[in-house]
């Protein structure tokens, strides 16, 4: 497709109090086969959807934290973490789960798709974008 | 100018709708395009024939399908998040066996999936979110 666009998805709600996180995730799968260039940002408790260690089985409902670490099989290799919501929340980077992707430009490494920022730099991630759509 | 609408909230729980729908008005009169408009989340249930608001509130669903017949607008639902909600036409009603007349998707609306939100995103000059 010649129109490439910069797509982000924000993502801003806790994973299970409400249905934001999965239905984001939904879209995200659905995009993956438009080709476009596609970033997820985190911000806010939306930080605690790749909160490591997650087990729903008390809570009756499906988990489905492990899709995020499958979605660099759908070309999405860039997830922004605003680091700001993680230290207001008591979280570092090492309370999240790894998520990898492998390079095709670079025979195919295995690098890490999660790319911590602070609010000034995900403001610019913000602006450099074509279409945001905010869950 | 080429506009999509995203409406991510249900009606009357949310200010969502009202504002979406305000600001199609607006963009009409200004006359601009609107490429489309999609419902998603709590979203979906805009487009139920089956609401009956009191009768001195507004009907939003009623209020999007004048608006969708007066402007010939492109109102889609998204099909996986509708069935969440119990939003369905006539062949999804009867595809999950539902019985006869439950499909309660409202005039004006379709049902279709997210891929319709990725392409809107493609082909309009602006889309715009409204939700919490």
């Amino acid at each position: 497709m010649a129109d490439v666009r910069r797509f982000l998805y924000i993502n801003r709600k806790a994973p299970y109090g409400t249905i934001y996180a999965l239905e984001s995730l939904e879209v995200v799968l659905i995009g993956a086969a438009f080709e476009q260039d596609v970033s997820l940002a985190f911000l806010d408790d939306g930080v605690f959807q790749l909160a490591k260690g997650q087990d729903t089985s008390g809570i009756g409902m499906k988990g489905f934290s492990a899709i995020y670490r499958a979605l660099g099989d759908y070309g999405v290799t860039k997830l922004y973490v605003e680091t700001d919501s993680l230290a207001t929340r008591g979280l570092t980077l090492d309370d999240l789960q790894a998520i990898t992707f492998e390079d095709e430009n670079d025979g195919y490494t295995e690098k890490p798709s999660i790319i911590p920022v602070n609010k000034a730099e995900m403001a610019k991630v913000m602006a450099e974008q074509d279409v945001v759509l905010s869950f | 100018m080429k506009f999509s609408i995203l409406v991510n909230e249900g009606p009357y729980t949310h200010q969502s709708s009202d504002s979406a729908l305000q600001f199609a008005r607006a963009v009409l009169d200004k006359g601009h395009e609107i490429y489309r408009v999609f419902f998603y989340h709590d979203g979906v249930n805009n487009g139920t024939r089956l609401t009956v608001p009191p009768v001195d509130d507004r009907n939003l669903q009623k209020r999007w399908s004048e608006l969708a017949a007066a402007h010939a607008l492109d109102l889609v639902v998204c099909i996986a998040a509708a069935q969440r909600r119990g939003v369905l036409d006539e062949g999804e009603a009867k595809r999950h066996g539902k019985g006869e007349g439950a499909a309660n998707i409202a005039p004006g609306f379709r049902i279709s999936g997210l891929g319709q939100l990725i392409e809107m995103g493609i082909q309009s000059d602006r889309l715009v979110v409204f939700g919490d």
